[in-house]
């Protein structure tokens, strides 16, 4: 009897899950917005996780042709930044922040948006485009740099989940 | 007289399997680091991509991103995945013998 509960009782020290896949969602155009997603499907593909990655709204501008190679921080609106708004909305701003950021990422070997999203591809993440957002946006797959899969539906996007860790930032 | 299970012990690891010491990796352990990973022969490309982590981290003390691999290394980035699809950087460290690389790209 005492065999048989003690068998009853939940192992509590039995290892969790290990995550095999994660799906996500970039929402956000903005060079802070982009790039913590990008440095996530990378890192799980790093350690064999599959790694899916849908971009919404701004966030569409990682993969825009033309548009990928111009990602910028915000200066404005964003207190991460520490200055006063009315300096960080002085023309040019933008831009020196941008290349300070860049630069400094340069060190670490972050590679810029558009060659980040070109590793990710060669590293067997997936990448998807937005339906709504680019029916929103008057756009079709052209925009789009080549390595982009598909653009889907946001329940196509759930099915393409299934069984992942859906992540939006 | 040395006994000659001495010299076939096998190195020390950590939890993970990575090599305590580089130093004491020779080729045949990094083909049964391979083996006990899913890589059942090391092909000459997968030889390239050990011995660039291998060299690079004995040369600078890090191992390097995963784009210095897929850059540096002769092995292009799709390559590298097919070659070590459970994890480029991570398995060709390992299989190498030197630490766990700890950089996020």
């Amino acid at each position: 009897m005492t065999a048989t509960l003690h068998e009853l009782t939940p192992r509590v020290d039995a290892a969790p899950e290990p995550i095999t896949k994660v799906c996500i969602v970039i929402s956000k155009g903005s060079l802070e917005g982009i790039y913590p997603g990008l440095i996530m499907a990378n890192g799980a593909r790093m350690e064999g996780i599959e790694a899916d990655v849908f971009f919404t709204f701004f966030g569409l501008d990682a993969i825009r042709k033309g548009r990928n190679t111009k990602i910028k921080v915000a200066t404005v609106g964003n207190p991460g930044m520490h200055m006063p708004t009315f300096l960080g909305s002085i023309p040019g701003m933008s831009a020196l922040a941008t290349k300070m950021m860049s630069r400094q990422m340069e060190k670490l070997d972050i590679p810029p948006v558009a060659e980040f999203v070109e590793l990710i591809s060669d590293s067997g993440g997936k990448l998807y485009g937005c339906k709504a957002t680019v029916e929103m946006f008057g756009l079709s797959l052209d925009d789009f740099v080549p390595q982009v899969d598909e653009i889907i539906t946001v329940g196509e996007f759930y099915e393409k989940s299934a069984g992942a860790q859906i992540i939006f930032t | 007289m040395t006994a000659p299970e001495m010299t076939t012990l096998p190195p020390e690891t950590d939890v993970e399997g990575f090599l305590l010491d580089p130093q004491q990796w020779n080729e045949r352990i990094a083909a049964d680091i391979a083996h006990v990973n899913g890589i059942d022969a090391l092909t000459d490309r997968h030889w390239l991509v050990v011995r660039f982590m291998r060299d690079t981290f004995l040369r600078t003390g890090a191992a390097p991103s995963i784009r210095a691999l897929g850059k540096e290394s002769g092995v292009p980035v799709k390559e590298l995945y097919e070659l070590f699809p459970k994890g480029p950087a991570k398995l060709a460290a390992k299989i190498g013998g030197i630490p766990k690389p700890r950089g996020c790209i």
